[in-house]
């Protein structure tokens, strides 16, 4: 497993608009975009979740602007995965492009309930749901996407000059 | 011989150099315009420093607008614009707008000819889909995307497939492309078309404004689409050559190219069109809004903030006054605008109605500042977006709609249609 931790679960069409705020968006400090996450969804969230957590989500999750203060914000509290029944598409790159794993997995999301223990292997795409005790298969990323995570992220992929044969 | 293509995939396929594209590919493509604003730039321009590159790829194809926070709404929002501002500088970067120059970005672009018919653009902002309806291709995508856009030149990009929307008829007096994408939305759902592009064509395409179709190419993203795009027409070719920009590329889809769906509308059926809070998709149409108290009115945005939406406004609004009580904030979307509304003498009219009249700029659209919505307050506004928090408080409220209906519930107070002022 690549990541394990507790799952803290929220709805459909969780907008980046309460994943933050724009209020907040005079700063690019993560530690401080951090500490603002989901606040006007959930006031608590940034005290309830700790570095490893997984967060479950329903349909289109992350949509509306393309801030990418929203992912950051999200990483930076310590989520280490997000699994969701489907992502809006800017968020989905945005995530990709600094490493923030999103998977798409509606059977996960189904039996997921908040508190539950979650973990996920990326190269086999299996998740699975101890609490459950439930085993799912994730679609795998593309070959392309998943070159970019494992660089880390686009900028390190760009450096790689990962670009090069694609073309 | 090549399979057919849609309009979308026909952009993408020239601009990633290769015959022909299929959905679901992962292409790399060669852009024509990257764009940031004052919000999503810093973020950029900080990733920037990581590609071990001095200069950006090319100082005539990156435009920088301070639109969000500007003009700088607080300390933290100066230092940001300040920090696109050196990096322009530094850069050479031609397209920097500000102060003076300014603008809301996707109102700015088409309007100072950046953008022409078949292009291909990237925005780290969602709605640089607007473009779609001078017939480029164009997206948004995050500051990372941008940054490596800068340094690059280049773009990754899933090909989507498609949505056709076949328009026929021709719209009713105070009824504009805010009501026909507002019911679009409400039929399809905010995630209805993800990942797709929605192509607009048919005859009532014709019937349509560029202003029109710039809105709703605008609010593609609210549907989740990746684009939305406009058939090339004498409207769009005039208009572009009106802006100055380059020579257009016209792309037109293949007769037999494949969409996942198609839907007929029938203009003349649409009547206006409210989105309650707090999702777009939440579209009434009058015979479904009972009596809705507002406190405020926001006419402006990317969405409706061109002249030809403060001319509907105004002509609603000419002769009556404000209902007491309700704040009514008028936004022009760029400095051009502002000042052929000021000539036009439609600035006086919103005035002498009782509204205010502001500089260009995102303001309350999404919630930055003037004209911040209190705990209970709602507000009627020609923006795009009504999600919870979106102009203010948690706890305050957004309705969506076009600026006749906007102009008219600053008349009585609540949620009307224009035929009950005219
Ligand atoms: S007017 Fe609103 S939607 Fe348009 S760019 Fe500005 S903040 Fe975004």
């Amino acid at each position: 497993m690549n990541v394990k931790g507790k799952a803290i679960k929220y709805g459909d069409n969780i907008d980046t608009d309460v994943i933050i705020p724009a209020r907040y968006l005079n700063t690019t400090d993560k530690k401080e975009l951090a500490s603002h996450c989901m606040e006007d969804l959930d006031k608590d969230f940034h005290s309830k979740i700790s570095a490893g957590d997984i967060l479950v989500a329903g349909n289109n999750f992350g949509c509306g602007s393309s801030r990418e203060h929203a992912p950051i914000a999200i990483k930076e509290s310590g989520i280490a995965l997000i699994i969701a029944n489907s992502f809006a598409r800017i968020f989905y790159r945005n995530a990709i492009n600094i490493g923030l794993p999103i998977i798409e997995c509606p059977e996960a999301v189904a039996d997921a309930e908040s508190g539950d223990e979650i973990g996920m292997d990326f190269n086999s795409g299996v998740i699975v749901n101890y609490t459950k005790n439930k085993e799912y298969k994730a679609a795998a990323f593309p070959a392309f996407i998943q070159a970019i995570i494992e660089k880390g992220g686009l900028v390190e992929a760009v450096n790689a000059d990962i670009f090069g044969g694609t073309k | 011989m090549n399979k057919p293509m849609t309009m979308t995939q026909k952009i993408l396929a020239a601009h990633a150099g290769k015959p022909y594209v299929e959905a679901g590919e992962l292409i790399l493509v060669d852009l024509d315009m990257v764009l940031a604003n004052d919000i999503t730039a810093p973020v950029a321009i900080n990733e920037f420093g990581r590609f071990g590159k001095e200069g950006v790829f090319d100082k005539n194809k990156i435009s920088l607008v301070m639109d969000h926070f500007a003009p700088n709404k607080d300390i933290k929002a100066a230092e940001q614009c300040k920090l696109c501002r050196d990096f322009a500088n530094d850069k050479g970067i031609v397209n920097f707008y500000d102060g003076g120059e300014m603008g809301v970005e996707h109102a700015l672009l088409p309007e100072k000819g950046l953008v022409t018919a078949g292009d291909l653009v990237i925005g780290a902002d969602s709605h640089t889909c607007t473009y779609g309806a001078l017939g480029a291709f164009s997206t948004g995508v995050g500051s990372t995307d941008m940054s490596c856009g800068m340094a690059t030149g280049k773009a990754w990009l899933k090909v989507p497939s498609a949505i056709k929307f076949v328009l026929k008829g021709k719209l009713n007096k105070w009824v504009s492309g805010k009501d026909v994408i507002l019911h679009i939305i409400g039929k399809i759902g905010v995630d209805g078309a993800l990942y797709k592009s929605m192509e607009y064509t048919g005859e009532g395409v014709a019937e349509l404004s560029v202003s029109d179709r710039l809105c709703i190419a605008n609010m593609a993203i609210e549907a989740g689409a990746k684009n939305g795009i406009f058939e090339v027409d004498d409207k769009t070719l005039e208009f572009l050559k009106e802006a100055g920009a380059k020579e257009p590329v016209i792309y037109k889809a293949d007769e037999d190219a494949v969409y996942d769906e198609v839907y007929e509308i029938d203009l003349s059926t649409i009547t206006p069109t409210v989105a309650f809070p707090h999702l777009p998709e939440n579209a009434r149409t009058f015979d479904q809004i009972g009596e809705v108290k507002i406190d405020q009115v926001v006419i402006g945005s990317c969405t409706n903030g061109r002249l030809e939406d403060l001319v509907k406004a105004a002509e609603i609004l000419k002769g009556k006054k404000v209902k007491k009580g309700v704040r009514v904030i008028v936004i022009p979307a760029t400095q051009k605008i502002y000042l052929e509304a000021m000539e036009m003498g439609i600035l006086k009219t919103f005035i002498e109605a009782g509204a205010l009249v502001s500089t260009p700029t995102c303001g309350p659209c999404l919630g930055g500042h003037m004209g911040i919505l209190a705990k209970g307050e709602r507000a009627v506004a020609t923006t795009n977006r009504n999600f919870v928090g979106r102009m203010g408080h948690p706890e305050s409220e957004v309705y969506l709609a076009s600026p006749e209906v906007a102009a008219a519930s600053a008349i009585t107070g609540r949620i009307s249609e224009p035929k009950e002022v005219m």
